[in-house]
């Protein structure tokens, strides 16, 4: 770019060079992200939209797209009593497996957020169950919560305790459900939260405890609302995932469908037995529509949620006055080591 | 990853395993030199409260937690080893039977279950999609982070919007085309819809525009390097831990997501945790059978897990920060 050239020639060799590459630059970004796009809009994008359409038709398996229907598909699934119960239940798991992983994985950070001995094996030793497969993980479960010999029930008879139904009953089989849920991803949430912590200054930990606050009031006052942000991270997507679930119901007993009364039929089961079992797509694909706006919903109500809780717990203050406490803290260290 | 990124607690300016006394001794100034000396030492004892080392009731709490994340997995081992008749039996032995590798040989033999058939084809699936998602992701994220270009910001914002997007309800048009496209039942069904990754070109934005100095690029590019060779030269050596953890993470996800490959696989050639959901739906259950199959998939993993587990928790803990 900087050589001077001197005769004709070699200024047009140069002069179409340059223009290959200033073509180079200029094209070349496109170029890479257009796999991503390209690809994301045909496997991701399009199915999403495409949803819609066979949502308003007739649609079987075998005999494809049928007459044009409206909104008949929505309201055959509204009028349905198993849809209204698969939205409990989604519902009832989810929050039996959102609320307590959310609260124990955040014990669990603060405990690894100590200046512990082998850091890294405590964290892997977290994260093991993560890798085991959701599948695998319910059928482990499903085992140790059978309703006749299973390990959970032994376990209670032993301490005088009746056994639980936690088949049979809708409530009981949703705890087990959300245990197994819990037994995979608590250790991943616990992972980020921890590495959001890790990101608190140690500052406002140390001039909180000049200031007399005991290791509960430093977690509350300062370690929640600092993670304010990572906390929302987690329950959006723990919301976006866990409204989905189906591996889990789908296989806590041999026959799939839910349970013999739909106790744990889930919005994505019955979205799969009205597409693959009653081979009926457009209804299915109206429920496909209707969850993904229960999840945008939800999404947004957490959002809200969220923001209130932690706006109004006094947070802005207290941050305010921690931060002050660190900058005097930091003052007096200094002040400490030149006077050393 | 050689270079921990990670923030980690400062180190405690005296080590100093005693409870921080709450004195206040210090409110009014310290004259004598002495006094003065014994102030600063109270100030040191109470600001290393944050680094102490734990004690007794952590590592307690954590072996608790470790304990409970091992469990599930010997209980099967537990059920796993014996015959039809352990899981009936009240009170079952917490020592192995012998019965695990017989148990094992069945279930890898079942003709129903195709065992084989599905390892092979897990671990096609899982290496296909990971590497490819590496590679779009590494390529985009090279663009986003180091590239100017028209549209750059609204793409990236349009990126990190699908993150949110449920793309796993668009199962209905998917079926629907993967049968018309006449890949209904083969891997290429399962590999096509993952093949690329919001998530990744996130991940790799993020850890470019940290990791890749521009400096670099230029002295690429002065040297008269192609924008590809210098993708190729530059900054894929650069991307090299965070792809490394990308891959990972996609092939575990890849190895044990379900719904999608259960819906479009045959039951002839299916991947490993759709053979698993066969084992279960056999006329008749055999619990010990199933707890060999349970176990048999999940120990490729647990190996992985051996080897790179201590990058995949770093991995996780680097997206969170930076996500």
């Amino acid at each position: 770019m900087t050589a001077v050239a001197v005769d004709e020639r070699p200024v047009r060799r140069l002069a179409f060079s340059q223009k290959l590459s200033r073509w180079d630059v200029k094209f070349s970004p496109y170029l890479y992200i257009s796999p991503f796009f390209i690809l994301f809009a045909i496997t991701g994008l399009f199915p999403l939209v495409y949803t819609a359409w066979v949502s308003v038709h007739e649609w079987n398996l075998i005999g494809g797209q049928g007459d044009f229907v409206g909104l008949d598909n929505f309201a055959f699934v509204l009028q349905q009593t198993p849809f209204w119960v698969a939205l409990r239940n989604t519902f009832s798991i989810f929050l039996i497996s959102a609320v307590p992983q959310v609260a124990f994985a955040l014990v669990v950070a603060a405990v690894l957020d100590q200046n512990l001995r082998a850091k890294t094996f405590w964290r892997m030793g977290v994260l093991l169950p993560f890798v085991v497969a959701p599948v695998a993980v319910t059928l482990i479960f499903s085992n140790m919560f059978g309703d006749q010999y299973g390990l959970v029930n032994t376990l209670l008879g032993n301490v005088g305790i009746s056994p639980i139904g936690w088949h049979s009953d809708a409530l009981a089989s949703h705890f087990a459900i959300a245990t197994m849920v819990n037994f995979r991803w608590t250790g991943y949430t616990a992972l980020i939260l921890l590495a959001a912590m890790q990101a608190i200054p140690r500052d406002y930990y140390e001039a909180a405890a000049i200031d007399g606050a005991g290791p509960i009031r430093r977690f509350f006052s300062i370690t929640i609302p600092q993670l304010r942000p990572t906390l929302i991270f987690v329950i959006i997507t723990s919301t976006i995932g866990g409204l989905q679930i189906f591996d889990e119901p789908r296989l806590y007993d041999q026959f799939g469908q839910g349970g013999a009364n739909s106790q744990w039929m889930t919005i994505t089961l019955y979205l799969y037995n009205l597409g693959w079992g009653q081979l009926n797509f457009g209804r299915a694909a109206a429920v496909a529509w209707l969850l993904f706006l229960i999840i945008v919903l939800v999404g947004l109500i957490n959002m809200a949620l969220t923001r209130l809780i932690a706006s109004s717990s006094g947070v802005t203050a207290s941050q305010k006055r921690a931060v002050r406490r660190a900058e005097r803290a930091s003052a007096s260290t200094e002040k400490e080591k030149v006077s050393a | 990853m050689s270079a921990p990124v990670l923030p980690v607690a400062p180190a405690p300016e005296a080590a100093n395993d005693r409870p921080a006394d709450n004195h206040r001794s210090d409110a009014r100034p310290p004259h004598s030199l002495g006094e003065r000396f014994r102030a600063s030492q109270a100030r040191r004892r109470r600001a290393s409260v944050a680094v102490q080392r734990p004690g007794w009731f952590s590592y307690t709490f954590l072996i608790g937690v470790l304990l409970a994340s091992i469990f599930p997995l010997y209980w099967s081992f537990l059920i796993g080893s014996g015959d039809a008749s352990t899981i009936t039996q009240r009170s079952i032995s917490p020592i192995p039977g012998g019965n695990f590798f017989a148990n094992a040989a069945s279930v890898l033999n079942d003709p129903t279950v195709n065992f084989w058939k599905a390892i092979g084809n897990s671990i096609i699936v899982s290496t296909v999609v990971a590497a490819s998602v590496v590679w779009f992701s590494t390529l985009a994220g090279f663009a986003f982070a180091k590239l100017r270009f028209r549209g750059k910001n609204g793409l990236l914002v349009f990126v990190i919007a699908t993150m949110a997007v449920p793309t796993q309800l668009g199962v209905v048009p998917l079926f629907i085309a993967m049968s018309q496209l006449q890949l209904a039942g083969t891997l290429g069904a399962v590999i096509l819809p993952a093949i690329v990754s919001a998530f990744g070109v996130f991940w790799m934005t993020q850890y470019l525009s940290q990791a890749l100095p521009y400096e670099l690029i230029e002295a690429a590019r002065v040297d008269g390097a192609s924008m590809i060779r210098t993708f190729w030269s530059v900054a894929l050596p650069a991307a090299r831990p965070a792809a490394a953890m990308l891959g990972l993470f996609i092939f575990i996800a890849t190895w044990t997501n379900f719904f999608w490959p259960f819906i479009v696989l045959d039951r002839q050639d299916p991947t490993l945790p759709v053979a698993l959901s066969l084992l279960q739906s056999n006329y008749f259950v055999d619990y010990s059978i199933v707890m060999a199959g349970v176990l048999l998939s999940t120990i490729p993993l647990l190996i992985l897990f051996a080897v790179a587990g201590r990058h995949l928790v770093s991995g996780i803990m680097q997206g969170a920060v930076k996500g």
